[in-house]
């Protein structure tokens, strides 16, 4: 448990990075820190462990005060990622991931065995422990980062903007990997970003910082969607915070139809309807336009229309329950359960009507 | 080519390659100086190069140091100190020192104020003292430009113990002034050779000690001239430059 | 030390300056004409380059002494000629100068050439008109120790007889006159700092867009 009070940097020319920042970071769980440039978030982050002295307040880790450890020592037990990963290029990825457990005195062969547990934990193949960071894509690089800052398994990981340098489709798979970890290992984790969708879809309690290092809102991502303090923060949500804030709704609520579904290679149905075509799973593979149906007697992959995304009946949510029954081309959308098999129909008057029920609901409570 | 054969009929004879004026004795004196100067050289250059660059402060004399000295002329330095000193080992070797000084300093500073920021940053994160960061990531990170430099710095010592002749001192230098002074154009034509290939043969010798010694991962990039870089990083070309980062503006250690 | 030759001597000093200058400049100029087109097809083809950069370094690795020394035999001239002293360090100019240019034009980022022959740059106007300028910065970094090295290279030249103010060295050592060194070491030394500032004077001046920059990051900072 991380806890700033009243915490102040002010820097020598004047200018006041951080405003006496009163915040608890809860153990176990990814808190981001969020805002513009300029708003201190990565000031905060560094004072944790250090590498920025506070002018003012008392930062306290497990009650603590982090001025009380040397330095050093307190960095060993805190895992730190920054944005262009860091990585030693003089060592091989495996002698990087080691470097904080030989730092603590462990035997060189129980360092090397730990980092090369830690690579598969990250997903890295087990070829790349000889490689150097040159020769590896920027993608792989911050996972070796993010490795060898679990390396010696510290309780607390800082994260500075790590994924921000990579491209959008390595960002989201990294982002992927990071809450799979964290499902896992359970660190507290506290994560600083300029990008707001990316502190909603990580942070268990995102903070919302303003130019000048005061903080505008904390809380849970999905009551900063629905509930903006201000208008500073409601501008810095952007858009469609109604629509994306249903991501943090239940839809259990919503009734499954019925969804008639027709293999491949079975034969065409005499029907101007729209149905839904799967494969000998129950596997979802595309809609069949019955009014376009041209003759063809066999249902067979090219005639099938593509269908829109899937809402997972066990982990959805109302967002992904609207987006299934917006994007099918049939106007149903297309359910499924754990395995990937077709569950049942969502339409778009469903999803309204069980955000009704929600809403009055959330009010309630 | 009468050059060359005369050239060539003085290498083969025997004489020349025995006694007190020999070819190894020539050899082993010229490498001796050197080789002390090189020493001296390190010695002095290498930490101040490595504080410079570490802590930031003071660039601007090193780098002004850096390039002031190479304007010195070897040939006036040398014989100053030995009018002052004497002929003697002393005034040879500390010109050669006075010469080898700024590549090595050049090279060291750059080398260190090359390494990237946010590495050296990762490694504070992580927990590492600042000795351990000094020794552990930057020195390593800085052997290929801290190498260059020294490689540049072997040539200009062996280029100016020949000179050390002059002031009728030892060394392969000896055949030149000699030979000058005889009209024995083979032997100068000789002594020419041999110095020439003594420098390719020790710059060889380096090139080997830095594939050796630098970590494979550093490979391919850091093999420009330092001269050159650290005249480059005091003109901010902007192909150089990494764009500043924010977050360790007001770092503090 | 006594002073007092050297208002006496005004003529012979100046005469010797203007000797080192000549020995030193002229072989960075022809060096520079050299080495650019050397150093421009280094940079186009991999085949060239493998074949110049090595032997640049191996020619620059021989000491300045042994190349006066060697020349002569080589090109026909007398031993105690201006010429050999020239064309040794037109040699190790281009040496220089050949890698320096290489990795000038190397480092000119490459959207902007894409850019200049999308719009209808041919080769040689493109190299003149955006690669070059944008060399430049590299390329005088490269000149200014190029020029310093020879300027102080050209008073070895001292030991066979020609060496511009390198003759005040052999001179005070032959009589004991170690001010007359002293007054030469002096000489050198302002001679090499006053074309480096030249030279980075020049540099500045032909790149107006980098003093932009600089005043902008410094206000930004």
């Amino acid at each position: 448990m991380i806890e700033f009070r009243g915490v102040t940097k002010r820097f020598p020319d004047g200018t006041v990075a951080v405003d006496k920042l009163d915040l608890v970071v809860e153990a176990g769980g990814i808190t981001v820190f969020v805002g513009p440039s300029g708003c201190g978030k990565t000031t905060s982050l560094r004072m944790i462990n250090r590498m920025i002295e506070p002018t003012g307040g008392t930062i306290l880790v497990d009650g603590r005060d982090v001025t009380a450890t040397d330095a050093a020592e307190l960095r060993r037990g805190i895992g730190y990622v920054i944005q262009h990963a860091g990585l030693f290029p003089h060592r091989t990825i495996l002698d990087n991931i080691a470097t904080v457990p030989l730092l603590l005195g462990w035997s060189k062969a129980k360092a090397r065995s730990r980092a090369a547990e830690l690579m598969e934990i990250v997903g890295l193949a087990p070829e790349m422990a000889r490689r150097y960071p040159a020769q590896l894509s920027g993608g792989q690089q911050q996972r070796v980062g993010v490795a060898r800052a679990l390396a010696a398994d510290p309780p607390i990981l800082l994260m500075d903007e790590p994924f921000s340098a990579v491209d959008p489709v390595v960002r989201e798979s990294l982002q992927d990997e990071l809450l799979r970890l964290q499902s896992e290992l359970g660190k507290t984790i506290v994560f600083v970003t300029h990008d707001i969708d990316e502190a909603i879809k990580l942070g268990d309690k995102v903070a919302v910082l303003r130019v000048g290092g005061v903080l505008a809102q904390y809380d849970q991502p999905g009551r900063i969607l629905a509930r903006p303090i201000d208008d500073f923060v409601d501008n810095f949500v952007g858009r469609d915070r109604g629509y994306r804030g249903l991501g943090f709704l239940s839809s259990d609520a919503i009734p499954i139809g019925e969804l008639p579904t027709i293999a491949l290679g079975e034969p065409v149905p005499d029907d101007d309807a729209w149905v839904l075509v799967v494969d000998s799973e129950q596997h979802p593979q595309g809609w069949l336009n019955g009014a376009e149906r041209n003759g063809a007697t066999v249902v067979e992959a090219d005639h099938l229309v593509p269908g829109g995304s899937l809402y997972d009946i066990g982990s959805g949510s109302l967002r992904s329950a609207l987006d299934a029954a917006l994007s099918s081309p049939s106007g149903q959308g297309v359910a499924i359960d754990a395995e990937g098999r077709v569950a049942g129909s969502i339409t778009a008057d469903d999803v309204l009507r069980a955000l009704d029920d929600v809403r009055r609901d959330v009010a309630a409570a | 080519m009468n050059l060359i054969a005369e050239m060539v009929a003085w290498l083969t004879t025997a004489e020349h390659w025995t006694g007190s004026g020999g070819v190894p004795v020539r050899l082993l004196e010229h490498l001796y100086y050197s080789g002390l100067a090189m020493l001296l050289g390190l010695l002095v250059a290498v930490p101040v190069g490595v504080a410079v660059g570490h802590t930031g402060r003071g660039s601007f004399l090193v780098v002004g140091a850096a390039n002031a000295l190479r304007a010195l002329p070897e040939l006036g330095l040398l014989i100053l100190l030995v009018l002052s000193m004497g002929i003697g080992l002393l005034p040879v070797v500390l010109a050669l020192t006075v010469l080898a000084i700024p590549p090595l300093l050049a090279g060291t500073y750059a080398g260190v104020r090359n390494v990237d920021r946010s590495v050296v940053d990762a490694a504070r994160g992580m927990g590492m003292r600042e000795s351990q960061v000094l020794f552990k990531v930057e020195l390593p990170n800085a052997l290929p430009l801290v190498l260059g430099g020294a490689r540049s710095a072997a040539l200009q010592v062996i280029a100016t113990a020949a000179v050390a002749a002059y002031v009728s001192y030892g060394g392969l230098g000896r055949y030149l002034i000699d030979g000058l002074r005889q009209q024995d154009y083979a032997q100068m034509v000789a002594g020419a050779l041999l110095i020439a290939v003594l420098a390719l043969v020790v710059e060889a010798a380096l090139a080997l000690l830095q594939r050796a010694i630098v970590s494979p991962g550093l490979r391919g990039g850091a093999r420009r001239s330092p001269t050159v870089d650290v005249a480059r990083s005091e003109h901010d070309a902007p192909s150089t430059q990494r764009p500043p980062a924010p977050e360790l503006a007001g770092v503090e250690r | 030390m006594v002073w007092e030759w050297i208002p006496r001597n005004v003529g012979v000093l100046v005469e010797l300056l203007g000797e080192h200058v000549m020995l030193s400049l002229v072989p960075v100029l022809i060096g520079v004409v050299v080495a650019v087109p050397l150093g421009w097809s280094a940079h186009r083809s991999a085949s060239v380059r493998a074949v110049l950069i090595p032997t640049s370094g191996l020619l620059y690795t021989i000491p300045s002494l042994a190349l006066f020394v060697v020349l002569p035999g080589i090109l026909g001239t007398q031993v105690r000629s201006p010429v050999n002293v020239i064309v040794a360090l037109t040699i190790y100019t281009v040496a220089l100068l050949v890698r320096t240019i290489a990795d000038a034009l190397a480092a000119v980022p490459s959207m902007v050439v894409a850019a200049a022959t999308a719009m209808g740059f041919r080769p040689a106007r493109r190299f003149v008109a955006v690669e070059l300028p944008l060399a430049v910065p590299v390329l005088i970094a490269g000149l200014r120790v190029a020029t310093v090295s020879n300027i102080s290279l050209v008073s070895v030249g001292a030991l066979i007889g020609i060496g511009g103010l390198g003759g005040l060295f052999t001179d005070g050592y032959q009589r004991n006159i170690p001010s007359e060194i002293v007054a030469g070491i002096v000489l050198v030394v302002l001679l090499a700092l006053l074309a480096d500032a030249l030279l980075l004077a020049v540099g500045r001046l032909t790149t107006p867009w980098e003093r932009a920059s600089r005043v902008a990051r410094r206000s930004r900072a």
